[in-house]
């Protein structure tokens, strides 16, 4: 199944038998002082720095996230759309849990987005669904109800079906709905992460939907982040995940991104391999 | 070996999450004459907030937070019913658990240790607690205070079902409502309806007596 979203002048295709869509989480305030500080002050210049470095490092698609406590995030969201889209011709991925926000980012948007995210409470579903699908856009369904954040692979993919379904009666096709199977920090239990990776398996086979989920939970309160993501990414994709939500600005991390396409498959000839290989050189040659 | 060994000896135990060697060391302790006061205030609380300020400093990761917290909760098991019995007043009542669908527990500990310290009761009903399971032990044991922790955001909306429960129930008005966790903030404490947000375990406890004074004034008054 392929996903296909936009910018104005772009089209980006995530699928299975496409390279793997890596989102750049950078752009957002959680965890970054001084940027949440400036968001609350109105001011967006850092911006610009994170959208280079994760263009730079191979990110595909750029999630957007102004969720800095005490400021006004709908504007925010609607400066930073216009902005971000002046710097990049990257689609982009509106992330916020508050549906002024979502609405406030889809208005200014040029192009098909996708929109972080709705779960599968009916209240939420009845929500966000309207508007992914006035705005012709894609949105990612976390794959949890007002009783409980499921840890069972099957239960997960219960709730991601009901999910596509509702989805479906909105008029939004299976194609535009990325499912999450919710990657869980290893440090906290280390049974979580296989969870994940059986709810990627089972949501493949029995909904053949494309995925996403945010990478770097996995390794939270571990040391060595980035190579617990480069072992990660490649397992979950050989399970069927097609896209997640990741630093960008990681070589480690990428690269392996990279050479997990190569190994299943998804770089014919190797070229982007070599491609990569090759601005790697030639950004080390001194002019 | 002295009270002074045994009391380093706790510390350095609780310090690396040895549960066992926690354990006969209480045990020991209190077999010494030691009081549970002693060895709460001046070995396994002390650890525990070394473990904690080596974790800010990035010294230690949350494996290893969770393990030493594990310590401490099976030495608490056994100090519990003693200090009950030397019967410092209880303050207030808190029941406390991390959210459904959330297996965090260091952060709550703490809070809980705090709490404890600082002469609530605590009555701790885990990880994983459905809002079910929340309704049920505020209806038993009448709490003052009741507290939401999750470490995800992926489990945060937890908070907002677990309010919803305690409405649906009409406790919402008998209890204070807390929350906190890693990725929760003031705002999203007010957007799902809660009473109070404390950022460290220190701070919840203070933010708990202003909001248990505050509440006990408008019942005064």
């Amino acid at each position: 199944m392929h996903t296909t979203l936009a910018s104005a002048s772009r089209e980006l295709v995530i699928g299975p038998d496409q390279p793997f869509c890596i989102i750049g989480e950078r752009i957002n305030p959680t965890g970054r002082k001084a940027f949440s500080e400036q968001l609350r002050g109105g001011d967006l210049s850092r911006i610009e720095t994170d959208v280079a470095q994760q263009v730079a490092g191979g990110a595909r698609v750029l999630d957007v996230n102004m969720g800095a406590p005490l400021a006004d995030e709908a504007e925010l969201m609607t400066r930073a759309v216009g902005l971000i889209q002046r710097l990049t011709d990257l689609p982009l991925c509106l992330d916020s849990s508050i549906i002024e926000v979502l609405e406030a980012g889809l208005a200014a948007y040029q192009g098909k987005a996708l929109v972080n995210s709705v779960t599968a409470e009916d209240e939420r579903l009845a929500a966000i669904l309207p508007l992914v699908a006035r705005h012709g856009a894609a949105v990612i369904g976390l794959p949890n109800d007002e009783e409980e954040i499921p840890e069972e692979p099957r239960r997960r993919a219960e709730l991601a079906r009901k999910i596509v379904e509702v989805a479906d009666s909105h008029g939004i096709p299976a194609q535009d709905v990325l499912i999450d199977p919710l990657a869980m920090p290893v440090g906290a239990d280390t049974s979580l992460v296989v969870r994940t990776l059986e709810t990627i398996a089972l949501v493949r086979e029995e909904l053949g939907v494309n995925m996403t989920l945010g990478a770097s939970n996995v390794s939270f309160g571990m040391p060595q982040r980035h190579a617990i993501g480069a072992a990660f990414l490649p397992m979950a994709m050989a399970q069927g995940l097609t896209s997640a939500i990741m630093d960008a600005r990681a070589p480690q991390v990428v690269r392996s991104v990279q050479a997990a396409d190569l190994l299943l498959g998804n770089d014919p000839w190797g070229a982007g391999w070599i491609a990569a290989h090759r601005a790697g050189q030639a950004a080390q040659v001194v002019p | 070996m002295t009270q002074d060994e045994l009391l380093r000896e706790l510390y350095d135990a609780t310090l690396v999450g040895n549960g066992p060697a926690v354990l006969d060391l209480v045990n020991s302790g209190l077999a010494a004459g030691m009081g549970p006061e002693t060895l709460l205030y001046e070995s396994l609380i002390p650890s525990l907030e070394e473990v904690g300020a080596r974790f800010e400093r990035g010294d230690f990761f949350v494996p290893e937070m969770l393990i030493a917290g594990k310590a401490m909760a099976g030495a608490l098991e056994v100090l519990r019913p003693l200090l009950a019995e030397t019967g410092a007043a209880s303050i207030g009542t808190v029941v406390m658990g991390t959210v459904k669908g959330d297996v965090h527990d260091i952060g709550k500990n703490l809070v809980n240790i705090m709490f404890e310290g600082a002469g609530f009761q605590v009555i701790d009903l885990g990880v994983q607690v459905a809002p079910e399971k929340f309704v049920a032990a505020i209806t038993e044991h009448q709490p003052d205070i009741v507290g939401f922790s999750a470490f995800l955001t992926t489990t945060m909306p937890m908070f907002k079902a677990n309010i919803n429960a305690l409405v649906k129930a009409g406790l919402r008005d008998q209890v204070i409502v807390m929350v906190g966790g890693a990725p929760v903030t003031q705002e999203y404490a007010d957007a799902v309806g809660a009473d109070g947000y404390a950022a460290d375990a220190s701070a919840a406890v203070a933010r708990a007596k202003e909001l248990l004074g505050r509440r006990r004034s408008l019942a005064t008054a």
